[in-house]
């Protein structure tokens, strides 16, 4: 190799062992799961031992009525704590985006849920939703209304989950929202004042379509998150009553190790997987987009 | 166009008082610039008017009508701002009639007067574009149209012209003054520049450390500055001043200062109030011969071509700097010595002590 060639190569020989560990410890399991989804294997067998089945799992997975609820749930389940957490999230910071006196320790406190193990929060809000000793039930009787089956009817188990997760999210969305609130320019927001925008006008027609960038890849993030939770509605529901709660990452684990079919529980993760790579993809174009834009503005 | 009253006004931070009570009559129609050096309170000042910043003490009145409680938009004005605060998110067409649509103005009639309004200033080819596609002159002339499109009975610009380079900042003030002669509308405009102060105002407020130092029409402040610190601000090159002992010889008394000698009028050394007093003489009254000239003497420290003139930085023999502006065509020596002459009509004095002109 001649010298001019081999100082060419230098940075990538540079690169090569990050490069090896990145192949083997990302490329090797999504590889092994994605070659696991066509077989027919059994955690008493060897990967090896495994009866090859082509697309049969992905088949299965079109007629399979559980997994199209569990898809369904997932979906429900992410849309509504989405746009809740984003409602409620934008509007807290906009209310928060002012000087008042202790805001610091308002804005600590509003974080805080964020900063919680979601196991944490799981056995926290079974507690308060408990039917008879939970704080929501107490405090319903107390007032004397009826008590409310959070976690044994369907309907409610879901709302049940949602408010549980809304609670821990909303606060990501905050500070986002916040950040990107307090880093608007302060004359525009005082000529839209002199244009004659009210309070509501200046946020609908100036504040949000500035924050808009912020709030699409905000959304998109958490959407991500909330396609993947798992934990909280583990120890809330565990996937029940019946299948209203069983969301895809909880049917999942469920077929891998109660039903014991690693490569049907390996389809379900790739469709998974797939749904995910299509919204970072939208979420990459959205950027690329914007990043477009904005150069040619400059050109 | 309403009559603009600030009576007593005031601001403070906390226990901060930016502004100490401010009294103020706007006429009718008028260009006025408030000038001073930054954190002397103008641009606060400018604020309170807009409504953006409220006011601590005193009322402002509007035709006689106290404003000082109203928002911005009951105020009927119009403001642009130093970083024209364009909505970045809006074409051009959009930000300039972002006002009229709010107030709900049909849209022929918005059409109509951002067309109007475009073409006046030149922009109409920029309707369609985001103000990030703009150049700062372009910008500047958004913000100017978006004001412009309001028709509000009162406009207040805050430094408008900052943001942009020597030239075109030379440009646009000369289409600013253009565009106040067309207009007849109550303009209040704040900078830091000077030469934008003399070039538009009708009037013009100096202010310093939150006072007003003195207000009147370009003329007046230039040839009759009411203290040394308006003195020193307005003109550029500015003034030059020389602290001169008094003393009385005969009949008449003089300012003398090492190398130079001014016969002062004995009304004057009274004024004085001491024994020294201050002599200020603008860069341009100093000349090379003058029939009637008070000499001075000078040792050039460096001379400065500027093309048509010469600013030559001189010192006194007690070290007292002299800028002198002359015609180009003769070059100096660092270190040469020189008498020049002064114009006696053009030697202001100045209370050492107040800082009054007598």
């Amino acid at each position: 190799m001649s010298a001019s060639a081999f100082n060419r190569a230098t940075p990538y020989i540079f690169l090569l062992p990050a490069a090896v560990v990145l192949a083997i410890a990302l490329m090797y399991p999504v590889g092994y799961m994605v070659w696991a989804s066509f077989l027919n294997w059994n955690p008493s067998q060897r990967i090896g031992e495994a009866e090859f089945v082509g697309l049969a799992n992905y088949a299965r997975l079109l007629s399979d009525m559980q997994f199209r609820e569990s898809l369904t749930v997932t979906l429900a389940f992410a849309a509504s704590v989405v746009s809740i957490e984003l409602v409620l999230g934008v509007g807290l910071a906009m209310l928060l985006d002012r000087k008042i006196r202790g805001m610091s320790v308002l804005r600590t406190l509003f974080i805080l849920p964020m900063m919680i193990a979601p196991i944490v929060v799981g056995l926290m809000w079974r507690y308060m939703y408990h039917p008879t000793v939970g704080i929501f039930n107490r405090t319903l009787k107390a007032i004397g209304l009826e008590p409310v089956p959070w976690l044994s009817d369907p309907g409610w188990a879901f709302v049940s989950v949602v408010i549980a997760d809304v609670w821990q999210w909303t606060p990501f969305i905050f500070i986002l929202s916040l950040a990107a609130l307090q880093s608007l320019p302060s004359s525009t927001m005082e000529a839209a004042r002199v244009d004659g925008a009210t309070r509501f006008q200046t946020i609908l027609y100036v504040k949000l379509p500035l924050m808009m960038p912020v709030l699409i890849v905000t959304a998109l993030l958490r959407m991500i998150d909330a396609f993947k939770v798992l934990e909280v509605i583990l120890v809330l529901t565990n996937g029940g009553p019946g299948l209203s709660t069983e969301i895809l990452a909880l049917r999942i684990s469920r077929t891998a190790s109660e039903f014991r079919e690693l490569g049907q529980a390996a389809a379900m993760s790739n469709v998974l997987l797939l749904l995910l790579m299509a919204l970072t993809a939208v979420m990459f174009v959205y950027s690329k987009f914007t990043e477009m834009r904005s150069r040619r503005q400059v050109a | 166009m309403p009559k603009i009253t600030l009576a007593g006004v005031t601001k403070r931070f906390g226990a901060l008082e930016v502004l100490p009570p401010l009294d103020l009559d706007l006429a009718d129609g008028e260009f006025t610039v408030l000038v001073g050096p930054s954190g002397c309170g103008k641009s606060t000042t400018l604020r309170m008017l807009a409504g953006l910043e409220t006011i601590s003490g005193g009322e402002i009145f509007f035709d006689g009508r106290p404003v000082g409680a109203l928002e911005p938009k009951d105020r009927d004005i119009a403001m642009v701002f130093q970083d024209y605060a364009l909505y970045p998110h809006m074409n051009i067409a959009r930000n300039m009639s972002f006002a009229l649509r709010l107030a709900k103005t049909p849209a022929s009639e918005i059409e109509k007067r951002v067309k109007l309004v475009a073409d006046m200033l030149n922009i109409s080819h920029l309707l369609h574009r985001k103000p990030s596609e703009l150049s700062g002159g372009q910008r500047q002339r958004v913000a100017m149209g978006r004001a412009l499109v309001r028709d509000a009975s009162t406009f207040l610009f805050d430094e408008p012209l900052s943001n942009l380079d020597a030239k075109l900042r030379g440009k646009m003030r000369t289409e600013l003054a253009e565009m106040r002669g067309k207009l007849h509308k109550n303009m209040i405009y704040v900078t830091h520049d000077q030469v934008e102060a003399m070039t538009l105002g009708d009037r013009i407020v100096v202010m310093s450390e939150g006072r007003i130092q003195q207000q009147g029409s370009p003329e007046e402040l230039f040839k009759k500055p009411a203290n040394m610190f308006v003195a020193g601000f307005i003109g550029s090159p500015s003034m030059n001043f020389i602290t001169a002992v008094l003393e009385g010889r005969g009949q008449e008394t003089f300012a003398i200062s090492p190398g130079l000698c001014v016969p002062v009028p004995s009304s004057a050394a009274e004024a004085a109030g001491g024994r020294e007093i201050v002599v200020g003489v603008r860069p341009s009254s100093i000349h090379l011969e003058h029939p009637r000239g008070i000499p001075i003497e000078l040792r050039v420290v460096v001379s400065e071509y500027l093309g048509a003139q010469t600013v030559v930085a001189a010192r006194t023999p007690d070290g007292t700097e002299v800028l002198v502006e002359i015609a180009s065509g003769r070059r100096f020596c660092a270190g040469e010595a020189i008498i020049m002459q002064i114009v006696p009509e053009d030697i202001l004095l100045f209370s050492k002590e107040s800082g009054l002109r007598i």
